[in-house]
């Protein structure tokens, strides 16, 4: 397995990965930058070229977590999120881009504002991974109990490895 | 006020550096606010006008962490 991330000279950050698990993170954030391709924009010609959404709610629970709701009073979360989801919707796309552009087999290094776009690509993953498995706190005694048949193993696994990785960007940026 | 909730995907280490790098907090400081979002379930981390918490709640948001703004008075 990986040894993740670790800080090079000059402080950037040094990754090492196997080809496949180049593969499984390319194909991980091409699967995210499907799902925070653009969303449902405003009618009005003008709002449309400002970026301006409808600000409804998602009904996703992927995306609801992802694009949370700002405001318990729904009419400001309305507002909040016509103004603002368009462009978290692009900063998650061009993370999700860095990451695919930058993951190489054997040994690379990032700039420092590339290891940024990994770090909350990689939350991303895990983020939208969560929601869907309904991960609990528990999740590494979960997955330390678990079955190597149980069909919701690989997932899972894949889950906790995104975690290593993530956790060990942390402390490699610390 | 901005207010960070719970949820049981983002990593305390993760959560502690966000608040060290959007509000440039000491890791002390981080690391207690953290602490309190993961054992009382939610904090307060930072207060000010409307448009800066919703600048702040932005930024929490580009970095999936679960953030609101809290109006400081009930309309």
């Amino acid at each position: 397995m990986s040894s993740g991330f670790s800080r090079g000279k000059d402080g950037t950050i040094v990754t090492v990965f196997e080809a496949a698990e180049v593969s499984l993170l390319r194909s991980l954030v091409s699967m995210m930058l499907g799902i925070v391709s653009p969303g449902q924009t405003s009618d009005d010609p003008l709002e449309r070229a400002l970026g301006i959404g409808d600000g409804a709610a998602p009904s996703d629970p992927v995306l609801a977590r992802l694009f949370p709701s700002a405001y318990e009073d729904e009419k400001e979360s309305v507002e909040f999120r016509r103004y603002t989801e368009a462009t978290l919707r692009d900063g998650k796309r061009a993370d999700a881009q860095t990451v695919h552009e930058t993951a190489r087999p054997g040994r690379a290094e990032l700039t420092p504002e590339q290891a940024q776009a990994w770090l909350r690509a990689l939350n991303d993953l895990r983020l939208t991974l969560g929601v869907k498995l309904e991960v609990t706190e528990e999740v590494h005694e979960e997955i330390a109990m678990m079955s190597e048949d149980d069909p919701r193993y690989p997932a899972y696994v894949t889950y906790d490895w995104l975690t290593y990785l993530q956790d060990s960007l942390v402390r490699a940026l610390w | 006020m901005t207010i960070v909730w719970n949820d049981p995907v983002n990593l305390m280490s993760y959560v502690t550096y966000v608040f060290q790098t959007v509000f440039g907090y000491p890791k002390e400081k981080a690391e207690k606010l953290m602490l309190d979002v993961h054992h009382k379930g939610k904090a307060v981390v930072s207060s000010g006008t409307r448009e800066e918490m919703e600048r702040d709640v932005q930024i929490l948001h580009s970095y999936g962490l679960w953030a609101t703004v809290q109006p400081d008075s009930v309309k």
